[in-house]
């Protein structure tokens, strides 16, 4: 059975749903719940997280389990990493991904290693909900898309759910797999309502979605940036031009099969992500079909990219900024000659 | 080992004692054997010499079972062998062989046994004190009596995780223990430069819990402090920071020149204020061990060290294979 939830909406189910199953999954950050110790909330929660995500929770399992940190993301994301480390499976909420400036070395350094330094012998089931995405008009230091950053280092998993039915799945497989897992959730997509399964389900880390089948074309999106291709995907098709779009959903582990088998197929790659061009997703992404897939590309790969620059404040700017469904039809143009396309 | 915390040191049972005595030989003897193998260039990359904080680590793990955790430092052997971890594994580990403890995977950084509630040596400075608040909390969370203890350097007390993990701990009333050593140096800068505040334990005060400073070369004193801050932190009564005034007999690292070091205060270090011999002195004041047990004791580590370093010898490096497992559990 099949319900309508948001994006928001899933992401609270999946974290009640984990922590009813499991009683070591507790959720810990920075106002999780909020209010904690004022007398007139009686222990209801103020806030459920800055944009209310986890509301409610605190009501369910109590504050023994939700538990709202100081201000201080070295010192709580250090204690998830230790807890997840001595038999807790903690949901550690690094509130924005831009924070994650003020506790690198808890997750690069501690998370991603004890691993591999101690020679396989401990765990750490930590999973880490962060806010990333542009399009909010937040400014620099609250609108980045850092996947790339987590995706770099061995040791970490990193998933970016673009739709609720996917963010479920993916964030009750990411409580459950006992490696470190950061999960971004993209703040405009939160009140996008969706298809969300009933219960519990996962969705394996890994195994991309091909979201639009196609011949001539493979746009790979990345989190929200699938939709952007979808909607350039469904112009295309008035000129004649069938894309074929793919969700990786996680992009490490990244599915790399499913992106070169759609390229030895259409020929034809552009790579759509609203991070930073430079060692990104995309450019990743675009080493790799390179290196593997070389013979069958009919043109240059492309990406359609966030510029080289920090995200604007200012509407307009940031508009500008982002990738968008004409930049990919341009890509297109290019790749395919300007003639070609425009004949179409 | 768990001891009975309330008792003073010289009410020691002859089985504690003779414990305490082991694991500070142990340390003793196995640095300074990785400090003469390191100089004839057989142990590769980095290692930094626990030697002369021996009281510090032992008088502290004296009161934890296997379920305790601690935390540590890049000066990490001295925690790992008060914690229990085996000698021919730790050798094995800083030789980089496959039998070490980490699979020959972590060095002398990294070395970790979990199994025994060593969370890991750590290379980076200041990371240990969140680590421990996190052992606190699993252990708040279960509802274990387990107590944490982080054990840091004075270094890391400037650092802002010392300031967020002791709040943390305070307004959470954790079973933590925050054992700074403070030996007088952050690499070649002295605790006094480098430092604002007189003491580490007055931090206690800002932040509400329990804190006190002792003479780190003092096994007594700090087995005595130790014993009820792991008693405080078991009956719910929250974390506390001990200070323990120690010195580093080695330097920051080996190969360090050490010219930034006060030569009496080295020498005295290392003769009339050395950690093992005031410890002989005291198990013999009180009748508690004899001339003759410290010499056996000094005998069986010795060949146990022996052992360590024949072990470590004979085994073999990782397999090619092991590069890139471990990096996952799954993937």
């Amino acid at each position: 059975m099949a319900v309508k939830m948001s994006y928001s909406d899933a992401i609270n189910d999946a974290i009640r749903l984990a922590m009813r199953k499991d009683e070591s999954v507790i959720l810990i950050g920075e106002d999780v719940a909020g209010g904690a110790e004022v007398d007139h909330l009686q222990d209801q929660g103020a806030w459920g997280g800055v944009f209310g995500v986890t509301k409610g929770i605190v009501e369910e399992f109590g504050r023994d389990r939700v538990i709202d940190t100081p201000i201080a993301e070295s010192g709580y994301m250090g204690a998830a990493v230790s807890a997840a480390a001595t038999g807790l499976r903690p949901i550690s909420e690094l509130m924005f991904n831009d924070f994650i400036g003020s506790c690198l070395d808890e997750v690069m350094n501690q998370a991603a290693k004890f691993h591999y330094m101690f020679g396989g012998k401990a765990k750490v089931p930590l999973t880490i909900r962060t806010i990333d995405g542009a399009g909010f008009n937040a400014a620099a230091q609250h609108s980045q898309s850092l996947y790339a950053l987590f995706t770099h280092i061995p040791g970490l998993k990193v998933v970016v759910p673009s739709n609720p039915y996917d963010m479920k799945g993916l964030l009750l497989n990411a409580i459950f797999d006992d490696d470190p897992v950061i999960v971004f959730e993209d703040k405009t997509l939160y009140g996008m309502k969706g298809e969300v399964g009933e219960g519990f389900y996962t969705i394996p880390f890994g195994k991309a979605e091909i979201t639009r089948a196609g011949k001539d074309l493979t746009i790979v999106g990345i989190g929200k940036q699938v939709h952007t291709a979808m909607k350039a995907a469904d112009q295309l098709a008035k000129k004649g031009f069938e894309a074929e779009v793919i969700d990786p959903r996680t992009l490490s582990p990244l599915d790399e099969d499913t992106i070169i088998n759609s390229v030895k197929k259409t020929g034809r790659l552009i790579i759509v992500d609203e991070a930073y061009p430079r060692c990104s997703a995309a450019t990743d992404i675009a080493a790799i079909v390179g290196d593997k897939a070389f013979d069958y590309l009919d043109a240059p790969i492309k990406r359609v990219t966030a510029p080289h620059a920090p995200v604007p404040f200012s509407p307009p700017l940031e508009k500008l900024y982002m990738p968008s469904p004409e930049k990919i039809l341009a890509a297109f143009s290019v790749m395919v000659g300007d003639k070609v396309f425009s004949a179409v | 080992m768990q001891t009975e915390t309330q008792a003073s040191a010289k009410d020691m049972t002859v089985d504690t004692a003779r414990w305490i005595y082991t694991k500070m030989q142990e340390i003793r003897q196995f640095e300074t054997a990785v400090h003469d193998i390191f100089a004839k260039g057989e142990i590769p990359g980095f290692v930094h010499l626990y030697a002369g904080e021996e009281a510090v680590a032992v008088g502290v793990c004296a009161h934890l079972t296997d379920n305790d955790s601690i935390t540590s430092t890049h000066r990490g052997h001295g925690h790992c062998i008060a914690k229990g971890c085996d000698l021919n594994g730790m050798m094995a580990e800083i030789f980089g062989r496959a039998t070490g403890l980490c699979k020959g995977k972590g060095g002398s950084m990294h070395i970790a046994d979990v199994s025994k509630g060593m969370l890991g040596a750590n290379g980076i400075v200041g990371a240990g004190l969140p680590l421990a608040i996190g052992a606190g909390l699993t252990a708040k969370v279960k509802k274990t009596n387990d107590v944490a203890v982080c054990f840091f350097g004075d270094g890391a007390s400037n650092h802002g995780t010392f300031h967020e993990a002791v709040n943390m701990a305070a307004i959470w009333k954790l079973p933590v223990i925050f054992v700074c050593e403070n030996n007088g140096f952050g690499e070649a800068s002295t605790f006094d430069y480098a430092a604002a505040a007189d003491r580490i334990s007055d931090f206690a005060k800002v932040y509400k819990i329990s804190g006190e400073t002792v003479d780190g070369k003092d096994l007594a004193a700090v087995y005595e402090a130790a014993g009820k801050a792991v008693e405080r932190a078991r009956n719910g009564e929250g974390p506390t920071i001990l200070e323990c005034l120690t010195y580093r007999d080695f330097g920051h690292f080996e190969g360090d020149t050490q010219s930034y070091k006060d030569k009496d205060m080295q020498q005295k270090a290392v003769t009339d204020d050395d950690a093992i011999l005031r410890y002989q002195q005291f198990v013999k004041e009180h009748k508690i061990l004899s001339e003759e047990d410290i010499r056996e004791i000094d005998d069986q580590v010795k060949a146990a060290i022996e052992e360590a370093i024949r072990f470590s010898e004979e085994s073999p490096f990782p397999g090619e294979g092991e590069v890139t497992t471990d990096v996952y559990v799954s993937y």
